[in-house]
């Protein structure tokens, strides 16, 4: 096992580092206090005011009302529940508005609503510019009549741009229809006061802001019609059936509450990080291309094409440095083709394959980037020197 | 994260013979930017038709790199002969086996080799032959075919691991299974895909012809100490040359006519005549 200590993490993105408060916050949860929320008995009862602490933490990280907060087990669950809620909410409307860079939890699900629910679904998946960005007039041409629900994420977990949700959610809200957002890599990252929003679903997940893994929330805007996905116990006031992960439910309250704190942080220190990385990068290596909008996006997130050289020889000779990051190349992904976000962006395939993605935050430190920086340059122009596509004169 | 042995971490991290002969004797180059991984294989012979050197250069993953660092290093010393047996398990077996998703990477090492011996020999092999099955990567029914026997292929999903057929938009794989099907269960099946192409250029022919060679004649000229070697083809003339024991022996002429050609009629094209190049 590689030690902790040792790994520089640059893979925030993909998950992050449980904090040090959060573990200390759950762990009475794990070892005493283990009753049942849902228990007449004072030791069970009593874990439930902890869950009531934990909503409304989580709840004033976004501006939200507690009873708005729905505990689910991870981002894609809430995910699929805003989803299928809507669709059965309203059983005569078969159209879906997303986009073609949604993360797979949306992506793959939309897909799959035919077979999944036995009817037929229109779905309008948006198109995107070469920087990632969103066309707001194609967007409005794509709500219909017919339209049951937009799903379009906050944030894009490759390349970190951000997609005007506020602007988006009221054009829906006009027409009368159902607004989501998987905002699973913007919660923490960027300000957010749903009360001033007309978002009527929005998804979070623990383990992408220093929470722990297996908790996920659904925001339901209240008056929102709502049909439970996991049907069961009375768990979540009847809109989430089973035994509440309340060792998680804690983490996450503490977490929301840090990422609050962490906030200016976030989009100062660890944006200027990024911004050294980023443009040392640059700068150091011809032929490399920052992917995606260059400053509607996330503080912490880079995601840098190095042609004519592959991903994941990259991130295992990375690897041997203990620099931890991740790559939108085919090998990387089990798959044969390169990531659907580069593709649907136009990214040249000389560029695609050879795409990493840095995702900092607040436990990163300038010694970690000076490294990179001084590690990177060898490590694209060694596997350049056996690519058959590099010229030297390129 | 793939589970890739010791044996592909260290050719990954240190791979053998990078680079490009110059003035090379035989020149392979497979794959492409799109695809995501290439690999373009030099080699060098010396005065007696050994490999005295092969160089590699490669776009791709760590399997990619390490499967054509291997590669180099097995070929060097071999006969053109042996090394044109080298297949795709051997490279994958030398790395100590390779991740199942990860296969056609060795696969590629042995289509780079098979096309640098082509062009060493004057043939040269199209990238792709037979009908394009998967438009995303070029990769023809041929191709597949070949892979499934070879390899001893038993799902779609180990053609796609073998050759990245369907890999891509997935539109190709109904076809791949009826493939797969009619290679498996119905021998006589097989050749009715592999040669529904009646009008065929020369350079598929020469691709046929190789095969025909490889799987059919020589094991059985090899019995007697004898082998053949493909020099040209032009239309429907098949110019080839006898070597070891063949070249001494009385009945030769017989053996073109009566062994070879009628092989190559029967599994090529049924219009070809074989003739020995002197």
């Amino acid at each position: 096992m590689m030690n902790p200590e040792e790994a520089v993490y640059m893979d925030n993105n993909a998950t992050t580092r449980v904090a040090p408060e959060v573990l200390e916050a759950m762990m009475p949860y794990l070892r005493d206090y283990y009753g049942n929320p849902s228990s007449m008995h004072r030791f069970g009862g009593q874990v439930g005011a902890a869950i009531a602490e934990a909503r409304e933490k989580v709840a004033n990280l976004l501006g939200a009302d507690p009873e708005e907060i729905v505990f689910t087990s991870c981002g894609t669950e809430s995910d699929s529940t805003a989803i299928f809620s809507a669709l059965q909410s309203f059983p005569d409307k078969r159209h879906i508005v997303t986009t073609r860079v949604e993360h797979p939890a949306v992506k793959n699900l939309c897909e799959s609503l035919d077979t999944l629910t036995g009817h037929k679904h229109r779905l309008s998946r948006l198109m995107v510019d070469s920087d990632g960005t969103l066309d707001l007039q194609k967007y409005e041409e794509a709500l219909a009549d017919d339209t049951a629900i937009v799903s379009i994420m906050w944030a894009n977990n490759e390349t970190g741009v951000i997609f005007p949700i506020a602007e988006m959610a009221r054009m829906a809200r006009e027409r009368g229809i159902l607004f989501h957002t998987d905002a699973v890599q913007a919660v923490g990252k960027v300000p957010i006061n749903l009360k001033e929003l007309d978002v009527d679903f929005l998804s979070l997940s623990g383990h992408k802001l220093h929470g722990p893994k297996g908790i996920g929330v659904l925001y339901v805007r209240r008056g929102t019609p709502f049909v439970p996905f996991l049907v069961g116990g009375h768990q979540e006031r009847g809109r989430r059936g089973g035994t509440e992960n309340v060792a998680s439910i804690v983490g996450l309250g503490c977490a929301c509450d840090l990422a609050a704190t962490h906030m200016a942080e976030e989009n100062s220190r660890v944006k200027a990080l990024r911004d050294k990385l980023e443009q040392g990068l640059l700068a150091a290596i011809p032929h490399s291309m920052l992917n995606g909008h260059k400053t509607d996006r996330l503080p912490n997130t880079s995601n840098i094409s190095f042609e004519y050289v592959e991903g994941e020889a990259i991130l295992l000779h990375m690897d041997q440095y203990n620099i931890c990051a991740s790559s939108g190349s085919a090998c990387t992904s089990g798959s044969l083709e390169p990531s659907h976000v580069l593709r649907a962006m136009g990214v040249p395939f000389t560029a695609a394959h050879g795409s990493i993605r840095y995702s900092l935050s607040i436990y990163n430190t300038e010694a970690e980037i000076d490294f990179v920086l001084e590690k990177m340059p060898p490590i694209i122009a060694g596997l350049r020197q056996m690519s058959p596509f590099w010229k030297v004169d390129a | 994260m793939w589970e890739y042995t010791n044996k592909v971490q260290q050719h990954f991290l240190h791979p053998k013979n990078v680079g490009e002969i110059e003035k090379p004797d035989g020149i392979g180059e497979v794959g492409s930017l799109a695809c995501g991984d290439a690999l373009k294989l030099t080699f060098k012979l010396d005065d007696k038709g050994v490999i005295a050197d092969a160089k590699f250069k490669t776009f791709g993953c760590a399997s990619a790199i390490a499967s054509s660092s291997v590669l180099t290093e097995m070929i060097i010393g071999m006969t053109l002969e042996e090394a044109a047996k080298v297949t795709n398990e051997d490279i994958a077996d030398r790395l100590g086996g390779l991740p199942k998703e990860k296969m056609h990477c060795s696969v590629m090492g042995r289509e780079a080799l098979e096309s640098a011996i082509a062009n060493y020999r004057g043939l040269k092999l199209p990238m792709a032959e037979g009908e394009i099955v998967c438009e995303c990567f070029g990769v023809t029914d041929l191709e597949i075919i070949r892979a499934i026997k070879e390899s001893n292929l038993r799902s779609v999903e180990e053609i796609t691991n073998f050759t990245k057929a369907g890999g891509g938009c997935g539109k190709c794989i109904d076809r791949l299974r009826e493939i797969l099907m009619a290679t498996v269960h119905q021998g006589v099946d097989i050749k009715k895909i592999a040669e529904k192409p009646k009008r065929m250029t020369t350079l598929q022919k020469i691709k046929k012809i190789e095969e025909a060679l490889e799987r059919e004649i020589r094991p059985g000229l090899r019995k007697d100490g004898g082998d053949i070697e493909l020099v040209d083809v032009d239309g429907d003339f098949v110019m080839v040359s006898l070597r070891g024991s063949c070249t001494s022996c009385a009945k030769s002429q017989t053996t073109l006519k009566e062994y070879v050609e009628k092989k190559l009629r029967e599994l090529v094209l049924d219009s070809l005549i074989v003739e020995e190049s002197k």
